[in-house]
């Protein structure tokens, strides 16, 4: 089932009904809203010098165990690294992964692990919203995840000209975890929906399958013939609304919507090398939305959660995660979109480095928010570092924390996005910061200047 | 479906199905209106005159059967309610059928819908009243408008309760401001009964009312996320004084062993200085009429002024003297001739609106959509939320108005502007268009199965031995009315010269219907 991605101009937080002062057609759709003219009175805070132009957001749900992928502790022994004793080099020496992720293992002069994520929230939804947002969960207001904030700042309001909505994710949306908080609906994402190994990549709303091009248009006159109400009323402003929302609709079904993602295009080899599963094809469906402009691509690889045989789980999706993203990696390189586009994986949390061989886990991990790692590559990141370090168990930090604020903060600095900076002043009258100050008991370890 | 030429042969009898009164449109008629003329339309239809407004004409009864039943009980009428009502001759058929939409049991589930989300019935963050005290909550608020509760008591159960989240529900009240802060409750019943910002208040005022929820405690127990919540009489550590101030500025005392709460509720129920009740009908009369007297409705303040205050005066009185009658409050309101205006104005003059010189367009409310969809096609939805735990599943053929926890997922609900249930706003709710909407409902997956798979409408086309009467059953079925004879041409002509052939014309009509403005706007 499709879901938002574009709805009204909100107004100010919560209160839509100022919005209508401005004119109905102003509070048309994001997608379309270039088309309108229609452009906020407010300006984005003063923005730091740009790296990068686009982010894509590989969300790993539920949680990886960074000891089975970029974290490895081979030393710990059986019980904490389990089957995965033989961690591979990179083309980075000194750099270790898991051995199953011998593709990745060839890009690591591209991205920097961070081994130093913590947040110590240790629930799927407080950890998420934190790792997406950038801010503690304590706060009253409901944040907007990062994609929201790109969205607002540099999506239409801010030039952005595409056909496609700023922020996408493939292929289903999180919930509350890919949503516009305070934002409004304007700013959610569009979650596409479908599936990429099919074809067609059936992006809900916009590809149907078994209706004709011709079939759309006589129907589509039909409905306008049988529009007693509508043609009754064509000067009220919430018809014309009405329409304004169908036609730009139309445009995307019958328009250039569609050949967006239509993965056909790209050729059997290209999707192979991609990987012919939901990860690997989204991989590449993200490659294409960024070529086009789009400004924030969230892939949501679900799975993660692994308190039962995490073992055979990982066997099944780190070759995909491997495949997937390293041919992301290189595809972005060779065609010099790296330089301006982040590669941003991570999970909401890592996992109990110590294994639950018992029944009923079997060799599971539970939640684990004291420690976990993050993969950033390109956008004005540096390749081929570590960032931090855990202890000889992968438990706590040893040095260098990384809370998700500082992580988020630096991508908002590489996106020309003034990170201590605070939202227009149409919500909350302008005293709402863009990221987490510590304050408290919430700490922070500054931004990875080391590799921006 | 059989033969579509046969459709030919039947246009020639549609004339005599037409109303015996032809409208200028199918939506309203010349003729005076039928109700009689009560104090509400003395009072609006003064106003309209005293401005030299001309009020558009009365509504007919197909856009008033549909409209009663969307605003009584948030559903759609079947295509049997619908014709039904349309040939009842008697000239009090409106009012008779006001007063058995108000028994029925969705006028409960929709009305409860729009307090829920007032009073913030959700599971999750940044609420978090948890599921099984949202879901008992969410039933104390049913029952009571069920049972026409009065809305005094409703209150003063909801501001005063003491016990357990889970066996007395209306304690859920003061755990749902996201907050234990005395000063985040204040804000809470401010706006829940007073229809106030009290953010906005000067500090003083809004720390005087946080002074009446300052000595509410809460208690974990042994069940999981089970929270007492309570009168801390023994502590009185933290009562500072006897003497507390309310909103009007008048002085209270308050015994150290007595319950501020409940001294705040007398006044908030009782006083003539008290904006209780003028911001209880100033609610109704917006639910049903698309805008407030003070709009917006939960934004009163001496610089918002009601555009019409006798008539704000007149109904607030009549829900005191009532004693809290919000059955008598709907009656009054639906009965009038202002209500039953059509939604076409009769003039563009910008004030036109605000003195409610003709019914305004509004988006179904997306649970009301979904619903609507779902009767017409037999279709289900599956509702649950895995977040937080224990899990929630809701049982097959729920409908989405009747739903416990704005918690629940659904992409649709959201999609289509259903509240966050974080404020309690009532302009969280969002049900302005969007070109996703648009997208969601000509080209999805989700309503092009719901039509193609759809049983009901394949036994309206198997079962009606005339194409005429399949139309005419698809028309009442989906815009409560009999097709004209323009409508009958046009899908003449579809048949001929499109590519959809045999049933799939019907399919095709369907779904046109659906994405008509006539459809998925209450008109």
């Amino acid at each position: 089932m499709s879901n938002p991605y574009f709805q009204n101009p909100t107004g100010r937080p919560w209160t839509r009904r100022s919005a209508l002062k401005c004119g109905a057609l102003a509070t048309a759709a994001v997608l379309f809203e270039n088309r309108l003219g229609f452009a906020l009175p407010e300006t984005p805070p003063p923005a730091p010098q740009a790296k990068a132009k686009a982010i894509i957001q590989i969300w790993l749900a539920g949680g990886p165990s960074h000891l089975d992928t970029f974290d490895p502790k081979p030393e710990a022994g059986y019980d904490y690294c389990g089957p995965f004793n033989k961690p591979i080099e990179t083309n980075v020496k000194g750099i270790f992964i898991n051995e199953l992720l011998t593709e990745l293992a060839k890009q690591a002069d591209k991205y920097t692990i961070i081994h130093s994520m913590t947040h110590g929230n240790n629930s799927h939804e407080t950890a998420a919203y934190m790792v997406q947002t950038g801010h503690d969960s304590s706060d009253r207001l409901v944040y907007p995840s990062i994609g929201a904030v790109v969205s607002l700042l540099k999506g239409y309001d801010a030039g952005y000209r595409g056909l496609v909505p700023p922020y996408i994710v493939l292929t289903e949306p999180l919930g509350r975890f890919s949503e516009d908080g305070f934002l409004g609906p304007k700013y959610k994402a569009f979650a596409t929906g479908g599936n990429p190994t099919q074809q067609p990549f059936a992006v809900q709303g916009i590809v149907a399958q078994g209706i004709s091009s011709h079939h759309q248009e006589q129907r589509r006159d039909l409905m306008h013939n049988l529009d007693l109400l509508g043609n009754a009323m064509k000067d009220d402003s919430a018809v014309a609304e009405f329409k304004k929302c169908e036609a730009d609709a139309y445009d995307m079904i019958l328009g250039e919507g569609a050949k967006i993602f239509d993965l056909t295009q790209e050729g059997n080899a290209m999707r192979q090398w991609y990987g012919m599963n939901t990860f690997g094809q989204s991989c590449l469906a993200a490659r294409r939305l960024i070529e086009r402009g789009v400004r924030f691509v969230t892939i949501n690889f679900n799975g993660w959660d692994t308190h039962k045989q995490n073992f055979q789980a990982m066997r099944q999706k780190l070759p995909e995660l491997d495949k997937g993203m390293a041919a992301l990696l290189q595809d972005l390189t060779t065609r010099g979109l790296l330089d301006s586009t982040i590669v941003w994986c991570t999970g909401e949390f890592g996992r109990t480095p110590k294994i639950m061989w018992d029944e009923p886990w079997n060799g599971g991990r539970g939640h684990w928010g004291s420690a976990f790692s993050a993969v950033v590559a390109g956008g004005g990141f540096r390749g081929g570092q570590i960032v931090g370090a855990t202890d000889a168990r992968g438990e706590q930090v040893k040095e260098r924390p990384v809370y998700p604020w500082d992580l988020i903060g630096s991508m908002y600095e590489l996106l020309g996005i003034d990170p201590d900076g605070t939202f227009p002043p149409r919500y909350g009258d302008g005293t709402i910061r863009i990221t987490q100050v510590a304050t408290g008991d919430i700490k922070s370890g500054g931004r990875l200047k080391e590799i921006m | 479906m059989k033969n579509i030429g046969l459709f030919l042969l039947f246009l020639g009898t549609v004339a005599p199905m037409a109303p015996a009164v032809e409208p200028i449109t199918p939506f309203e008629r010349q003729s005076p209106p039928t109700s009689s003329t009560g104090q509400i339309d003395t009072l609006v239809f003064g106003k309209l005159n005293q401005l030299g407004l001309q009020p558009a004409y009365p509504c007919s009864d197909a856009v008033f059967v549909r409209r009663v039943y969307l605003d009584v009980i948030g559903t759609l009428p079947t295509a049997e309610e619908a014709s039904e009502f349309l040939s009842n001759t008697s000239p009090f058929k409106r009012g008779a059928l006001i007063d058995q939409l108000l028994e029925r049991d969705e006028f409960a589930d929709y009305w409860g819908m729009k307090w829920c989300d007032l009073l913030r019935v959700k599971a999750e963050f940044p609420v978090n009243l948890w599921p099984k005290a949202s879901m008992v909550y969410d039933r104390w608020i049913r029952d009571a408008i069920r049972n026409n509760k009065p809305y005094s008591e409703f209150a003063r159960e909801l501001l005063t309760a003491s016990g357990s989240n889970f066996r007395d529900p209306p304690v859920n009240f003061c755990r749902s401001a996201g907050s234990h802060d005395p000063k985040a409750l204040a804000k809470a019943v401010a706006l829940t009964f007073m229809g106030e910002h009290a953010q906005n208040w000067p500090p003083e005022k809004l720390n005087n009312l946080a002074e009446f929820f300052s000595r509410i405690a809460f208690k974990g127990t042994g069940e999981w996320k089970e929270e007492i919540v309570l009168f801390n009489g023994f502590d009185q550590s933290n009562w500072n004084g006897t003497t507390a101030t309310l909103p009007d500025g008048s002085k209270v005392k308050i015994d150290a062993d007595k319950d501020p709460r409940a001294v705040f509720a007398d006044w908030l129920v009782s006083s003539q200085n008290s904006p209780f009740a003028a911001n209880a009908v100033n609610r109704v009369w917006y639910w049903l009429m698309g805008r407030g007297i003070v709009e917006e409705p939960d934004d009163m303040r001496p610089d918002n002024p009601p555009s019409n205050p006798e008539l704000l005066a007149w109904l607030s009185k009549e829900l005191v003297s009532s004693n809290y009658d919000m059955k008598h409050i709907y009656r009054l309101i639906l009965n009038s001739n202002a209500y039953q205006l059509s939604c076409i104005p009769a003039t563009n003059d910008p004030r036109a609106e605000a003195n409610f010189a003709f019914h305004p367009l509004r988006r179904m409310e997306a649970e009301v959509l979904i619903d609507a969809i779902d009767q017409i096609t037999g279709g289900k939805e599956a509702y649950s939320s895995i977040t937080p735990e224990p899990y929630t599943f809701i049982p097959d053929n729920t409908r989405a108005i009747d739903l416990p926890d704005g918690s629940i997922n659904s992409a649709f609900l959201e999609l289509f502007g259903r509240p966050a249930r974080d404020t309690g706003l009532l302009s969280e709710r969002n049900d302005r268009p969007t070109a996703a909407q648009r997208l969601h409902l000509l080209n999805s997956d989700h309503i092009h199965n719901k039509i193609m798979q759809s049983a009901k409408l394949r036994s309206v086309l198997t079962s009606n031995p005339a194409p005429l009467q399949t139309a005419i059953q698809l028309y009442l079925t989906i815009l409560s009315r009999y097709p004209t004879k323009d409508e009958l041409e046009a899908l003449r002509d579809y048949s001929q010269t499109s590519e959809a052939k045999g049933a799939q014309v019907w399919y095709d009509l369907a779904w046109a219907l659906m994405n008509s403005s006539e459809f998925l706007y209450r008109h």
